[in-house]
Parts: structure tokens; C-alpha cells; sequence
């Protein structure tokens, strides 16, 4: 059929001759998910893509993610720091050491002054260089930190509200931006989102709104082993999934972002390469555990965690997911050795109900709040039936509540006990969530103090006993120590089931086979320097 | 007829304001918010609220509203929450983009229309006549977003001779009138010609078969005219109808397709309401629906203009 095609695309075909210029073996073309592009001015916007796209290229942080490996979770390592550590005998107190010789894109140096300059564009309304916007993307990723100075030219000294072990992570979040740039461009970070300047391994050279970001090799980065192979890195907006899959496959990009699990089989029979790997994602229901809630005894939580068919809605997703068995997957330093086992056993679910008091006429009655469609969400609408069949079987009455993602994120800025809640009669939620580092996956969910709008902990739990644990967590400076207490925290929350755990994402992209050198981390973000065109 | 395109110029003026006003209650009114589209799930309440009284959330929805239009009318359209961007620099953007598509489905679904209605009209065997019926059938039935995606899988996928997506060559920025660009045009303006073509060659059928049943057409017949010179009395005749279709479906096609921009990341009006929608980027869709919403009223101001020159038996006030 396509041959009589072919013949009527001749002429059309002439037309388009040179529509597909040739690049050099060293420029990458990546389609991104994002409608637009990224923030460039420091912080990025929307989500870890921007933070992958346009943070960790053109900027750096004080602490940055080692994304070397492909076998181990991604963890801290240092970045423009080389050092940091409490003060003795002040927990409160943080010295980091920041590394010297480290250039702008622009040429300007970076030291203690700078990186008072950017905290003070963030959290200080008052600073003539204070930018809502960045600000509206940094400030809940440091809320402890309190007071920031200058010790001397390549020192500064921290300070947060409590003692805070993981505070290090906290600051991998912050990237430095050129105070000569903005200077240099008006003090309009507008102008400066056009022509950037981070410290950061690629340099921005084109930014044109809603069609692509140009990146390109910055030879003077600070890390001689980081320095990019590739000439360029293009990044295209394209929201739609069909649009991504058919530019990767007509070869206009060379790399994709999620492609749509039911695209996976073509893409692979037109020879690309899809690239997993595991990730701190967790697609889980947060339930209400306020009084009345039939989420409050555990025996109703074990029996949803039991009625699940994982391998089901794994293979409804072509397998692009893992089944979880908690916040994070087996094998992640965290997940210690919970005693509940989180697995398909129906038969042990509906016993579980009985012993709750719950019959075919007397059904625990759950409302959960869903998303058509959102960040991370993976395929929610699909998924959340899929789940709902399961639940039911078991002798749950399952109901949803079904919104567009902006509603449902803003659903979730109040507790379950909320008007938006009440009015909607629902007793869980459905959003997924990153849990990068030990207050992204345990604090701002589980502790008591984290009720939104302080934090994330939506369903209200209150458990002085994990409280305690996660206190113990975030006070142990120890490394190996805060690590056997996180793996505490996660085996408490499992064994308490207290939230439903149903998938882990697989971070799934899709890229031609003339990408080379790509190792796919254990994270959100991905480190592009690496990488070589064939 | 000057003070009739003045007197219509002025009425533009409050269904302006009413659609400026009907745009804010809409957006307004849907659920979510800009603030939380901005920043990651779980900020705390005091930055939201910050960010609030910095963007003017804060303030009653009326007063919301008057600060608004005070900044509108000195034509500054304010600023996108979204990107931070001047709205009136995005709009300006965007809009140029989807007129290049808009202009170039329009000519291809008009004039294709006009010769496929008229002939069909004209047409002595029934055959010809199903098949345009059918065609302007599948015009205005098939789901253009639908058609787009599987063009993209015939010309970009498998035969490869288009490209699938964007306004132009990665090497360039913007569009302009060259082969490469003219490339990535051809897809979406398929596409997006589909629905016009479909309902213009239906009122360009009916409306010359209504033409050629009328006496004056017996009447050139008996006078000896040729066939052509009948024609054209015809087409005269069928033009103020056909137009005021032509107009607004020009129309809609300016408005740009969300759909179709978004299938083929077309940084047109559709795409950029689109990512506003998501974001509920507030400024940038008051900003944008407010100018189509005049560029529409212009449309069918011009168009009525036409008419009126066409056929000088439609006056007009």
C-alpha cells in the first residue's frame, strides 16, 4: 500500500528535500514532555525536567548528583563545594568549603559572594535581585535554612531552624546563577532568561520560547572529566506523546522523553533503543487517616495493599514499571527489611476486611482523588480502573474523584480535612511522587509536623512513634548511621501499611541508536556529558 | 457605507469589554490555580500566599479584574506568571505563526472548495456530485487531530518525506518563506484545511445549485450568454453567502487549532493557550483570547464590508 503512497509523496517529497539539514555527529536533539521550555534564569520550572534539562546542564549546585552509575542509586556528591560539615558543638551550623578556579560562562569568577548573592535572589524579597519566580521553585526545597554569610572568599556558613543531618541534600537544589549577567542585562531576569550564564558543563546559546533550548559544550567547566563530548544539545518542547514517538521515528530528534507505553513495540521496530531504569518514583494512594476514615485501622490498609494485581497493571504498562513494595523499590539503601510483604493475595485481603468488621453489605467505602493526566502520573486514568477492578473484588466500595492535574495539585494544598476535600467526600489521594532524598520521601509525607500547607503529609497521620524515627534520621551526621535509620523509617511505614504502594515508574525514554555512551541513573536527573553521537 | 464600518467599529469597543470580562469569569472560574501550576506540590502556604500578593491574586476578583483592563487599554497585555514573559511579546509571536497556517489552509481549503462545490453544482453525472458530497462529508466528520497523526505516520514515519513536527529547520528561528520552512508547513496545513474544506464546498454546492435554479439564469440562457459568462453572473450571485462562511471559518482558523498545533508542536495561539490552560497561565489567556477575539470581530467586520460591495441589494444600516 505504501509503494502507491510512495509514488504520490514524490512531488511532496522534492518539496521537503532539504527540509532535514544534516547535523554534525556531535549535536544531540532531544524531545522533551515539557510544553515549554524550561526555565533558564537558575531555578528551572516545570518539574525534575527542567531540573534535568536546564539545572543540572547549565548550572551547578554546592552539592550535585553523582549520575555516573546505572547500578546504585544516585547520591550526593560534592559540586561547587568540596567540603561542608556542621559545626562542632552547633548542629545548626553548617562551614561549606566552595571549590576555587570555578568560571561563569561569562567569565566571572565564583566564590562566597556569589553564592550569598543567589540565596539572597531567593529567599530575600527585599534584595534588589530577589525573582519571584525562581523563588516560587527553591524556597520548600531549603526550608530549614534560616541565615546564610560570608565566612571569608571561598567559605560561607549556613544556618538552619533545627538541626538537620540531610541538609546537604537540600542544597543540591540550589543552582548559582551570574550576578555579571543579570548586571550586566538591565537587573531584568527576563533579558537574563535569554542569555544565561551557570557555571554548569553546557552553555546556553539560543533560547527561543516554546520551539527549543540550544545548549552548547562549555570547554571551561570546572570538572576536566565533565566536560561534554557533544558539541550541542538541542531540546524541543513537544507535550504529545504521538508527536515525540513520530519525530524520533522520522529522525528529527534523536532522544525522547517517555514515550507512550503502547508506542514501545513500534519504536523498537523502527530500531530505537528504549532505556530504563529504576527510580526514586513512587505512584501510590495517600490515605486519610482522621477519625471515621476506614483508612485509620491497618488491617483495611494491609487488605488494599494485599488486593492488588502489580504484575497486571505492569504488563497493562508493557512493563514499563516496577511493583512496589513500599515508598522506595527493593534493593535502595532505604528500604530496610519490613516484615509486611506487600504482594497479590486476595484470599489474605478479604480475610484481612472480615476481620475488620467488613462484609458484601457492609463495604469499606474509599473515595480516592485521581488525575487525567500530570507529572510522574504515568497512565493514571487506565491504572486507577485497573486498580478500582481489583479493590472491588476484594469487598471494597471504590470510588474517584476525577480531575485535571493543576486541579488535583491544588486539590492536594489542603488536608484531607480541608473544604476541597469535604466537599468532594474523599478519603485518599492519587499523586505520585519523587522521593530523591529522605525528606522528599519520608518527612514531607509521613511526619506529623508536614500537614499541608506546611508539607505534604495530606492524609493527616499522626504517629509520634514514626515522628520520633524520622527525627532520629534527619539528627544522625553519620552517614552509615542515617542510612540504618532510614531504613528503620521505611521498614515502620511498610509494616504500618500506611499508604497504598502500587507502582514504581521505569523513567522509560527512547532514543536512536546513534545515541551513544548514555548511562541511565538511578534518579530524576540524567547527566548529558557523557554522551557521543555515531 | 464609511459611517456603517465606523458605527461597527464603535460597537466593537463594548463587545470587547464583554469578552474581556466573559474570558476573566471563565478562567476565573474553572478550578485550580496559576500559583500552584508555578510551583512544586508541596510549597508552603506562606510562599504561596507571597507569591499571591506579588502576582495580585490576593485582591478581590473585581478589583483583579479593573487592574487588569487599566493595563490592557495603554496596551501592555502584562506579564505571563508562566515564563515571565511579556504577554503582549507572546501573543505577538504565536498569532504571527498561526496566521502563516491559518493563510495557507484558507487558501488551500477555499479555493479547492470553490472548484469541487461549483462543480459538483454544475456536475450533469451523479457520480461527481456523491463524490464531493462525500468528500466534504469526510470533511467535516473526520477528527483533524485524528487525520494529522496519521499523516504523520504515512509522510514523516514511513515514507519520511515530511517533517513531523515544528515551525521550521533546527538551525533556524521563526518562520520564513523558504523551502525548508514551506516543508514543515505542509502537514499541519493538510490538516487544518480539512473542516473548512469540508463546510465551504457544502454552501458552495448548495448555494450555486440554489443560484442556477433562479429565473435570471433562464433568462442569460435565452439571451444567448455562454456558459462561462453565466458562470460568472452565478458565482456573483453565491458570493455573499459563500463568504460569510469563508469568514468564519478564516476565522476559527486564526483562532488556531490547539489540537493541531499541539500534534505538530506549532508554536501557534493554539499551542501557546494550550501550555497557558495547563498552567492556567491567567494573563496569557485573557491576553490571547482578547486579541483573537478582536482579530474575529475584524474578520466578520471585513467580511461584511465585502458583501456589501459584492451585492450592493445588502445594505447595511
Amino acid at each position: 500500500m505504501f509503494k502507491r503512497v510512495r509514488v504520490a509523496a514524490a512531488s511532496v517529497g522534492l518539496l521537503a528535500a532539504t527540509a532535514m539539514p544534516a547535523f554534525s555527529q556531535g549535536t544531540l536533539r532531544i524531545g522533551m514532555t515539557a510544553a515549554d521550555i524550561p526555565q533558564t534564569t537558575g531555578q528551572p520550572d516545570q518539574g525534575f525536567e527542567g531540573f534535568r534539562f536546564a539545572g543540572y546542564t547549565i548550572y551547578d549546585a554546592l552539592v550535585n548528583w553523582d549520575l555516573s552509575k546505572a547500578d546504585a542509586i544516585a547520591d550526593i556528591k560534592p559540586g561547587l563545594a568540596t567540603e561542608w560539615a556542621p559545626v562542632e558543638g552547633e548542629p545548626t551550623k553548617w562551614i561549606f568549603k566552595l571549590r576555587q578556579g570555578v568560571k561563569f560562562h561569562d567569565g566571572s569568577d565564583f566564590d562566597s559572594d556569589v553564592v550569598i548573592w543567589n540565596l539572597e535572589k531567593i529567599l530575600n524579597d527585599k534584595s534588589p535581585q530577589f525573582d519571584p519566580k525562581q523563588a516560587a521553585q527553591a524556597r520548600q526545597r531549603v526550608p530549614t535554612l534560616i541565615a546564610w554569610k560570608a565566612v571569608d572568599k571561598y567559605t560561607v556558613e549556613l544556618t538552619t531552624r533545627v538541626a538537620n543531618a540531610l541538609f546537604p541534600y537540600d542544597m543540591s537544589y540550589i543552582f548559582y546563577s551570574s550576578p555579571k549577567r543579570w548586571e550586566e542585562l538591565g537587573k531584568d531576569w527576563v533579558k537574563v532568561a535569554l542569555q544565561p550564564s551557570g557555571t554548569g558543563p553546557f552553555k546556553v546559546d539560543r533560547a527561543v520560547p516554546r520551539e527549543r533550548l540550544e545548549l552548547a559544550r562549555f570547554d571551561g567547566y570546572w570538572d576536566k572529566s565533565r566536560v561534554p563530548k557533544l558539541d550541542k544539545v538541542l531540546l524541543f518542547p513537544m507535550p504529545e506523546a504521538a508527536t515525540r514517538t513520530a519525530a524520533l521515528l522520522a529522525g528529527q530528534v534523536d532522544w525522547i522523553e517517555v514515550p507512550a507505553p503502547d508506542a514501545v513495540p513500534r519504536l523498537k521496530q523502527g530500531g530505537m533503543v528504549i532505556v530504563t531504569n529504576k527510580y526514586p518514583h513512587n505512584w501510590a494512594y495517600q490515605p486519610s487517616m482522621v477519625e471515621g476514615s476506614p483508612w485509620s485501622d491497618v488491617r483495611v490498609r494491609k487488605a488494599a495493599n494485599l488486593a492488588i494485581d502489580r504484575a497486571g497493571i505492569s504488563k497493562l504498562l508493557g512493563g514499563l514499571m516496577i511493583e512496589s513494595k513500599g515508598v522506595v523499590y527493593p534493593g535502595h539503601p532505604w528500604f530496610g527489611s519490613p516484615s509486611f510483604d506487600i504482594k497479590y493475595d486476595p484470599a489474605a485481603a478479604k480475610k484481612l476486611l472480615a476481620e475488620a468488621g467488613y462484609s458484601a453489605t457492609k463495604k469499606p467505602k474509599i473515595k480516592i482523588a485521581i488525575s487525567t493526566s500530570g507529572s510522574g502520573q504515568m497512565l493514571p486514568l487506565p491504572m486507577n480502573e485497573y486498580v478500582q477492578e481489583n479493590l472491588n473484588a476484594v469487598g471494597f466500595d471504590t470510588e474517584f474523584e476525577v480531575m485535571e492535574w493543576n486541579a488535583l495539585v491544588t486539590f492536594s494544598f489542603q488536608p484531607v480535612t480541608g473544604d476541597a476535600s469535604k466537599k468532594a467526600g474523599t478519603n485518599a489521594i492519587n499523586i505520585s511522587r519523587a522521593t530523591v532524598d529522605p525528606y522528599s520521601a519520608f518527612m514531607r509525607l509521613y511526619h506529623s509536623d508536614f500537614v499541608p500547607p506546611k508539607g505534604a503529609n495530606w492524609g493527616i497521620l499522626k504517629d509520634p512513634k514514626l515522628d520520633e524515627l524520622i527525627n532520629k534520621a534527619h539528627s544522625s551526621f553519620d552517614r552509615a548511621a542515617q542510612t540504618k535509620a532510614l531504613a528503620g523509617v521505611h521498614s515502620y511505614i511498610v509494616d504500618q501499611a500506611y499508604w497504598v504502594y502500587i507502582a514504581h515508574d521505569l523513567n522509560p525514554r527512547a532514543m536512536s541508536p546513534k545515541v551513544t555512551g548514555f548511562v541511565q541513573a538511578q534518579s530524576w536527573f540524567q547527566d548529558l556529558t557523557p554522551v557521543t553521537m555515531k | 457605507m464609511f459611517l456603517y464600518a465606523l458605527r461597527r467599529l464603535i460597537y466593537l469597543v463594548p463587545v470587547a469589554f464583554g469578552v474581556s470580562l466573559l474570558v476573566f469569569a471563565l478562567v476565573h472560574l474553572a478550578p485550580g490555580d496559576p500559583i500552584s501550576a508555578i510551583v512544586p506540590p508541596d510549597s508552603p502556604k506562606e510562599m504561596v500566599d507571597k507569591l499571591k500578593e506579588y502576582y495580585g491574586f490576593d485582591k478581590p476578583l473585581p478589583v483583579q479584574y479593573l487592574r487588569w483592563l487599566g493595563v490592557t487599554l495603554t496596551g501592555d497585555l502584562g506579564t505571563s506568571i508562566g515564563t515571565g514573559r511579556p504577554v503582549a511579546t507572546e501573543v505577538t509571536t504565536a498569532f504571527g505563526n498561526t496566521i502563516i497556517l491559518a493563510i495557507a489552509a484558507s487558501l488551500l481549503a477555499f479555493s479547492l472548495a470553490i472548484v469541487l462545490g461549483t462543480a459538483a453544482a454544475y456536475a450533469k453525472s451523479r457520480l461527481v456530485d456523491r463524490l464531493v458530497t462525500s468528500i466534504s462529508l469526510v470533511g467535516v466528520s473526520v477528527p483533524h487531530f485524528w487525520l494529522a497523526i496519521v499523516l504523520v505516520i504515512i509522510f514523516a514515519v514511513e515514507l519520511g518525506v515530511l517533517p513531523p513536527m515544528g515551525i521550521g529547520p533546527e538551525n533556524s528561528t521563526g518562520w520564513r518563506f523558504d523551502r525548508a520552512h514551506l516543508a514543515h508547513m505542509v502537514l499541519p496545513t493538510i490538516a487544518l484545511s480539512v473542516i473548512p474544506l469540508g463546510v465551504v464546498t457544502r454552501t458552495v454546492r448548495a448555494t450555486i445549485k440554489e443560484t442556477l435554479s433562479m429565473e435570471f439564469v433562464t433568462a442569460l440562457q435565452a439571451k444567448g450568454m455562454s456558459d462561462r459568462q453565466i458562470l460568472v453572473h452565478v458565482l456573483k450571485n453565491a458570493a455573499p453567502t459563500c463568504l460569510a462562511v469563508m469568514g468564519l471559518q478564516a476565522g476559527n482558523l486564526i483562532g488556531g487549532s490547539i489540537l493541531i498545533e499541539t500534534v505538530f508542536a506549532w508554536p501557534g495561539t493554539g499551542f501557546l493557550l494550550n501550555s497557558a490552560i495547563f498552567r492556567r497561565d491567567l494573563p496569557i489567556l485573557q491576553g490571547t483570547t482578547l486579541v483573537l477575539a478582536f482579530f474575529f470581530m475584524m474578520l466578520n467586520l471585513t467580511v461584511d464590508m465585502i458583501q456589501t460591495m459584492l451585492d450592493p441589494r445588502i445594505k447595511r444600516g
